[in-house]
């Protein structure tokens, strides 16, 4: 079980009984729509974003507990972020659950990422890197176009 | 959300089709698992319990012999050669076309063309009949518990004639609804294509009696027989039906080799699939001519060795006996639905009274693809997502279900196994 635990962490699973901003966004300018449609996750993304800063992030949304913690944290995660900050955490996230098994995250990389560490046990299971990378997609999408739907696929 | 939930075990054990067989006959069949080498391995350090059946299943020492014979000693080109290996080659794929009309209960070993699988052969009917036949205004009659297989293709299809693809709806408890059928039915029907059972709900569709009422309106009538064919005896002339298409692989056959069945008549009238080496009989560069059904819908070099080990499973079934499989398999689907019944929070999606040994579930509170990442790690292999059936789920109003398919070499042990890892499932969500 031990391979299980890293990736059904108690955070992760705190997370997908009480998913955090697992709301609609008053005043949000940005949203788009994440489909996964290999197993039916979605999820809609709202952000409020002033100044290059974003200021509120919310979303709704099915998923599975991997893909509703991923979204959950991440929106805590990005919040009072700057756009610019967005896309390097992106890139890490993301270099950190395709990692391959036998080569250790960095210290330097878990420290940037935060609390977001706690997904490095995803790239254990690779057919559940979609469910953790979904909102992060999204989230990219609806910076980049503000109103376009995103896919994994 | 609609979900269908049994609420005791008493309806749940879903009334055998025929008398379940002595605990002896049980034995037996489990005895049979000494014949899949894979059932002997382990995965994640634990004895592999296989439930994923509905998507392929595993393959006897019989079916791997007939790969590895093939390759050592027959190899050859068929149709073609004049010398003596070449002739082997052709008769030994002959014979397994001879093999599986006789298994489905075909008129003529002619009438049975090998393909890729099901899905090539609904593509098949629906590109060579569906684009000759179908015109403006006709309607095409799906049951709404098609697998994807059997609804892309006829859209593709009355996209490019104007034919007009009609849903049959099916009830709560996953039986379709004959009512509905009857009343949809008209002079407008060229054709009902449906599921003889449903791999996302198990529910054994009443093909025969659809077949009657399709053809009193001068319907043809498409059958899936993919999840048919592996577990119950099939007679295609019993049915009535005008195709019928089934996969290799999901009946212990190779991936890559299956066949559709259609009467010599339907297959006279029809053009071409795909052309090329050996569907013809003269070519010239102003015009070809075809050569006689089946090969004119066998174009190049078929799958030689897989029609040949499709064969040998087919030879390996028989002798099991697809009544002994039956109701082998019936058994153990009444056994795994009361146990899984017994797990708090746990709903079966697809309660027909006439039903194969597939079951569907959901557990409150808990995404089916996590189900399915839990019991992997206790060595249980069991489907999740929609099954390629996306209007089911959207019936159900659900996104996915976990699924457990059954084989006859299946155990008791293997129920009790799945049973114990959804335990552990509730233990991390708890």
């Amino acid at each position: 079980m031990s391979d299980l635990r890293d990736l059904y962490q108690q955070t992760i699973l705190d997370h997908t009984k009480r998913p955090r901003n697992f709301h609609e966004v008053a005043g949000a300018n940005y949203c788009a729509h994440g489909h996964n449609p290999l197993c039916g996750d979605k999820l809609t993304l709202y952000l409020k974003i002033e100044n290059n800063v974003i200021r509120d992030a919310g979303f709704q949304g099915t998923g599975c507990a991997i893909s509703t913690a991923s979204a959950s944290m991440m929106t805590e995660a990005i919040k009072g972020k700057t756009t610019g900050e967005i896309e390097p955490l992106f890139e890490g996230f993301h270099s950190m659950v395709t990692a391959p098994v036998n080569v250790e995250p960095g210290e330097a990389k878990l420290e940037f990422l935060g609390k977001l560490a706690v997904f490095s046990g995803v790239r254990e299971f690779p057919m559940r890197v979609k469910c953790a990378t979904l909102a992060w997609h999204t989230l990219m999408a609806a910076l980049k176009d503000g109103h376009g739907a995103v896919s994994t696929e | 959300m609609n979900r269908p939930v049994i609420e005791n075990s008493a309806s749940a054990a879903a009334a055998p089709r025929r008398s379940p067989p002595s605990a002896n006959s049980v034995f037996d069949m489990s005895l049979l698992r000494r014949d899949f080498p894979i059932l002997q391995t382990q995965v994640r350090g634990k004895p592999l319990v296989y439930l994923d059946n509905a998507a392929t299943s595993q393959k006897p020492n019989a079916v791997i012999a007939a790969i590895t014979r093939y390759y050592s000693h027959q190899n050859a080109n068929i149709h073609r050669g004049v010398y003596k290996l070449s002739a082997e080659a052709t008769t030994a794929y002959e014979n397994a076309r001879e093999k599986i009309a006789r298994f489905i209960d075909a008129p003529a070993a002619e009438e049975i063309v090998f393909v890729r699988g099901c899905t090539e052969g609904i593509n098949l009917v629906a590109h060579s009949w569906g684009l000759g036949n179908l015109r403006a205004g006709d309607e095409i009659l799906l049951s709404g518990m098609e697998h994807h297989s059997n609804i892309v293709p006829w859209q593709l299809a009355a996209e490019r004639t104007g034919a007009k693809i009609i849903p049959v709806p099916f009830k709560q408890n996953g039986e379709l609804d004959m009512g509905r059928l009857a009343e949809l039915l008209s002079s407008r029907t060229r054709i009902v294509a449906i599921t003889h059972i449903s791999n996302a709900l198990g529910t054994i569709n009443p093909i025969q009696q659809i077949t009657a009422m399709a053809h009193e309106h001068g319907a043809l009538v498409l059958v899936d027989a993919a999840q048919s064919v592996p577990h119950m005896a099939i007679s295609a002339k019993r049915i009535g039906c005008d195709f019928m298409a089934f996969s290799g692989h999901k009946m212990f056959g190779p991936t890559g080799i299956g066949a559709v069945w259609a009467r010599k008549s339907l297959w006279d009238a029809m053009p071409p699939y795909q052309s090329g080496g050996d569907m013809i009989r003269t070519v010239t560069f102003e015009k070809s001519t075809w050569n006689q059904v089946p090969h004119k819908f066998e174009a190049g070099t078929p799958d030689i060795c897989g029609a040949i080990a499709l064969g040998a499973a087919v030879d390996y079934l028989t002798a099991v006996g697809m009544e002994n499989i039956e109701s082998a398999e019936q058994d153990l689907l009444a056994y795994a639905q009361q146990k899984l019944l017994s797990i708090d929070g746990l709903s079966i999606v697809g309660t027909a009274a006439q039903k194969a040994a597939v079951v569907s579930f959901t557990m409150k509170g808990i995404h089916p693809h996590d189900i399915g990442t839990i019991v992997d790690e206790e060595g249980v292999a069991i489907r999740t997502g929609h099954h390629c059936c996306q209007p089911v789920m959207d019936f159900y109003g659900i996104p996915a279900t976990a699924r457990a398919s059954l084989a006859f070499y299946n155990t008791r042990e293997d129920i009790d196994r799945l049973a114990a890892a959804l335990e552990k499932v509730k233990e991390v969500f708890a």
